[in-house]
C-alpha cells in the first residue's frame, strides 16, 4: 500500500521538477502579469470610455473563462512557441486580468486628499500619477500581488494540458510506471503545502508591514 | 454665507488700492438641483484676513474649492489679482481657460486641508520640496533651503527627515502649511485647519496663523465656530 | 471570415450536446458539496470545542494550500487503490471540485459569521437561546446575505474549475472542443467553448446577484452591510488579503471581520 522508498525516489524526480519548471514558470509569470496587470488598470482609468469599454469586455472575457482553454488555443495555434514559453504567457496574460482589479483597489483605497492636494499644489497629472499616487497604489497593491502568484502557483499543473514536464505530471507519470500513485502524489502535495503555507503567512505580515 | 468685506478696512494693512487679491463675481454653483452660492460677489483685498463662519452645508468649503479649482464653477467668474482663474470674458461672451492657463493662476493660491492630506510615503522634507521642483523646476538644493525656512517659520525645523506617519496632528498641518508656504502663495485659504486637531494640538496651529497673518498674507479661512483669528 | 463564423456554429451545435451535460453536471455537483462542505467546516471553524476548530482548519488549509489537480489525482488513482472503491470519473471530479472549492467556501462562512455584529451574538446569549435556535433563527439568516457576495466569487471560479476533469477523463467542453479542434480548426473550437464557459459564467452570477439583492430585504439587514461585505468580497477577489486569515489563496473570500455599524435585533 505504502512504499516507502518509492516515496524516497520520487523525492529527487519531483523536486527536480518543481525547481525546474513549476517555480520558474510561476515567477516569470508573476512577474509578467504584475507588469501588464498596471497597464491594464492605468489604461482602464486614463481612457477615454469609448476606448476602455472593449478593453473591459475583453479583460472580462479572459476573466472568466477557463485557464487550461487558454492553454490549448495558444499552444495549438502558435506551435512554433516552446510548451514553456506558452505557459508563461498564457499564465502571464491571465492573471494580469486579476492584478488588474488588484491594482484598480489599491488605486481607488487612495483617499481623495491626496489627488486634492496634488491639485492644490498645481502638480500636473503626470507628475502626481509618478510622485503621489502610484508610490502608494503598488505599496497598497503589493500583498495582493503576492497572493495572486501563490494562487498561480497552486494553478501550475494546468500545464498538463500541454505537455510541459512540471510536478504533478511527473508524478503521475511516476505512479504508472511504479504502478501505485499514492507516493507521488503525496510528495507533490506536500510540496505545494511545504511551499504556499509559509509564503502566504509571509504574505500576512508583509500587508501588515506595509500599511502606514 | 459671507458679508460683503470693504477693502482696507483693516487697519495696519492698507490695501494696495488697486487690485483686489481675489474677486467673486456672480458666481453660482449648483450640484445638480440644489444651489449652493447663488450669484456671490465679494472681494479680498490684498493682506486681508476673511474668516467665513456659517452652518453646515451654508457653502463657506465650496468657496475655497471653487477657489482651488477642486469644484467646477456653474456661473460666473473668479479673479485672482485681476486675472482670470478659469473662466474670462472674450467677445462679451463667458469662455472656459485651458488647464495651463488655469495652473498658472491658481499656483498664486495656498490650501491647507482639514485632513492635512501630507504624503505618506515622503519624509517632510519631500512633501515640502516636491511641488517646487517639480511646479517651479527649482533646483534641490534651493527647495531645500526654502523648505527648512519654511519648516522654522512653523516651528518643527527638526522633524525634517520624519515621515507624516511619525508625528503628532498638529505638527502634520503645520507640515502642511509649510508645504503650502512653499509654492510661495499670495493668498491662503484654510479649510476648517483644526476640526481635525485634538483640543491641546489647536493652538499650535493657530499661533502659525497668526504670525502668518501678522506678516500680511492675504488668508480666507473657513471656520466651524468663531475662534481667534 | 464566414468560413469561421460556420465553423463556430458547428462547434457550439456539438459542444452544446456532448460536453456540455459533463460540464454542468460536475458544476452542479460541485456546487451543492462546495455549500455544504463550507457550510460545515465554517461553522465548525468558528463555532466549534476546540478540537473541533483545529481539525476544520487542518482540513480547509489541507486543501487550499494544495493544487486541485492534485486532489483530483489523489481521489482518482490513490483511493481506489486503498479501499477498492471506484468512484468514476464524474463522481471523482464532483467530490474533488466539491472539497477543494468548499475549503474556500468554509472561508468564506466563517468569515460572514464574524461579520454579523457582536449585539446579535450577545442578545442571544443574555436570552439564553440554545445553539441550534440561536444559529437557525438569528444567526445565519444574518451571515447569509453577507456569505452570498463570496459565494457569488466562488461560483464562478467553480465554473472554471470544471475545465480540468478532462484530466481523469470526464468528457467536458474542453474534452470535446480539443476533440473537435482536428475537424474545425483551433480558433473556432477553442472560442466556442471559451463561449459557452462565458455564458454560464455570466448566467450563474446573475443568479447569484439576485439573489444578493433579494437576500437582505427579507432579513432587514441594512443596505449598508450588505454594500459593504459585497465590497470586501471584491476586495478580497481582487487578492487582498484579510487580517484574521492565516490561508494561503487569493480567493481568500472572508468578508473581512469588521463589524458593521450595526443595529441590534
Amino acid at each position: 500500500m505504502w512504499d516507502t522508498s518509492l516515496f524516497i525516489e520520487t523525492l529527487p524526480v519531483l523536486i527536480g521538477a518543481f525547481l525546474k519548471i513549476t517555480l520558474v514558470v510561476t515567477v516569470l509569470s508573476s512577474i509578467l502579469s504584475a507588469l501588464l496587470g498596471l497597464v491594464w488598470a492605468i489604461a482602464l482609468r486614463e481612457l477615454p470610455a469609448w476606448a476602455a469599454a472593449p478593453l473591459r469586455f475583453v479583460l472580462d472575457f479572459i476573466r472568466m473563462t477557463p485557464l487550461p482553454v487558454h492553454l490549448l488555443v495558444i499552444y495549438y495555434a502558435f506551435n512554433n512557441l516552446s510548451p514553456m514559453t506558452v505557459g508563461v504567457l498564457v499564465f502571464g496574460v491571465h492573471y494580469s486580468t486579476y492584478m488588474a482589479e488588484s491594482y484598480r483597489a489599491g488605486i481607488d483605497s487612495i483617499r481623495k486628499g491626496q489627488w486634492e492636494a496634488a491639485t492644490a499644489l498645481s502638480l500636473p497629472a503626470s507628475r502626481t500619477w509618478r510622485a503621489v499616487i502610484l508610490p502608494q497604489a503598488i505599496r497598497n497593491t503589493l500583498p495582493s500581488l503576492g497572493n495572486w502568484a501563490i494562487a498561480m502557483f497552486k494553478d501550475t499543473p494546468f500545464l498538463i494540458f500541454i505537455s510541459v514536464p512540471e510536478m504533478v505530471t511527473e508524478a503521475r507519470q511516476f505512479g504508472g510506471q511504479h504502478f501505485s500513485y499514492v507516493e507521488a502524489m503525496t510528495v507533490a502535495g506536500l510540496l505545494f503545502l511545504v511551499a504556499s503555507y509559509p509564503t502566504a503567512v509571509l504574505m500576512r505580515k508583509l500587508e501588515k508591514k506595509l500599511a502606514y | 454665507m459671507p458679508t460683503d468685506q470693504t477693502p482696507g478696512s483693516i487697519p495696519g494693512h492698507e490695501n494696495n488700492g488697486g487690485v483686489p487679491r481675489i474677486q467673486f463675481e456672480d458666481v453660482v454653483k449648483r450640484f445638480g438641483s440644489t444651489t449652493v452660492l447663488d450669484n456671490l460677489n465679494f472681494n479680498v483685498g490684498r493682506g486681508e484676513r476673511v474668516t467665513l463662519i456659517g452652518p453646515s452645508g451654508s457653502g463657506k468649503t465650496t468657496i475655497l474649492r471653487l477657489l482651488m479649482t477642486l469644484e467646477h464653477l456653474t456661473d460666473g467668474y473668479i479673479w485672482v489679482d485681476g486675472d482670470p482663474l478659469t473662466h474670462a470674458r472674450q467677445d462679451g461672451k463667458r469662455v472656459e481657460l485651458k488647464s495651463k492657463q488655469v495652473a498658472q493662476v491658481r499656483k498664486r493660491i495656498g490650501m491647507v486641508f482639514q485632513q492635512f492630506n501630507l504624503f505618506p510615503h515622503l519624509t517632510v522634507l519631500e512633501n515640502i520640496t516636491l511641488a517646487p521642483r517639480e511646479v517651479r523646476r527649482m533646483p534641490k538644493k534651493e527647495a531645500e533651503e526654502i523648505a527648512m525656512r519654511m519648516l522654522e517659520r512653523v516651528k518643527i525645523p527638526e522633524q525634517a527627515h520624519k515621515y507624516p506617519g511619525q508625528l503628532s496632528g498638529g505638527q502634520q498641518q503645520r507640515v502642511a502649511i509649510a508645504r503650502a508656504l512653499a509654492m510661495q502663495p499670495k493668498v491662503m485659504l484654510f479649510d476648517e485647519p483644526t476640526s481635525a486637531l485634538d483640543p491641546e494640538m489647536i493652538k499650535e496651529v493657530l499661533d502659525v496663523m497668526e504670525e502668518l497673518a501678522d506678516s500680511g498674507m492675504t488668508m480666507i479661512v473657513v471656520s466651524h465656530a468663531p475662534r481667534r483669528p | 471570415m464566414a468560413e469561421f463564423f460556420s465553423d463556430l456554429g458547428t462547434v457550439l451545435l456539438r459542444l452544446l450536446g456532448d460536453g456540455l451535460t459533463a460540464t454542468l453536471a460536475a458544476f452542479a455537483g460541485g456546487a451543492v458539496l462546495m455549500v455544504i462542505v463550507a457550510v460545515l467546516l465554517g461553522v465548525a471553524e468558528h463555532q466549534g470545542p476546540g478540537w473541533l476548530q483545529v481539525i476544520a482548519r487542518v482540513i480547509v488549509e489541507l486543501f487550499r494550500g494544495t493544487s486541485l489537480v492534485v486532489q483530483l489525482f489523489f481521489i482518482f488513482y490513490v483511493i481506489p487503490t486503498f479501499t477498492g472503491f471506484d468512484l468514476g470519473s464524474t463522481w471523482t471530479a464532483i467530490v474533488a471540485l466539491g472539497l477543494n472549492y468548499g475549503a474556500y467556501g468554509a472561508e468564506v462562512v466563517r468569515g460572514s459569521l464574524n461579520a454579523v455584529p457582536a449585539g446579535q451574538w450577545e442578545t442571544t446569549t443574555a436570552l439564553s437561546m440554545p445553539w441550534l435556535t440561536k444559529m437557525r433563527r438569528v444567526i445565519w439568516p444574518q451571515a447569509w446575505a453577507l456569505m452570498l457576495p463570496g459565494f457569488n466569487n466562488l461560483m464562478v471560479m467553480l465554473v472554471k474549475g470544471t475545465a480540468v476533469v478532462g484530466l481523469v477523463l470526464l468528457a467536458d467542453l474542453t474534452f470535446e472542443a480539443e476533440q473537435l479542434r482536428r475537424q474545425v480548426g483551433t480558433w473556432p473550437a477553442f472560442i466556442g467553448a471559451m463561449l459557452i464557459y462565458y455564458v454560464i459564467a455570466l448566467v450563474v452570477s446573475t443568479i447569484m446577484r439576485i439573489m444578493e439583492r433579494r437576500a437582505p430585504r427579507r432579513l432587514g439587514l441594512g443596505d449598508f452591510e450588505i454594500a459593504q461585505a459585497r465590497k470586501q468580497a471584491d476586495e478580497a477577489l481582487a487578492g487582498a488579503a484579510t487580517p484574521l486569515d492565516t490561508g494561503t489563496g487569493p480567493a481568500d473570500l472572508v468578508p473581512a471581520p469588521r463589524r458593521p455599524g450595526g443595529g441590534d435585533a
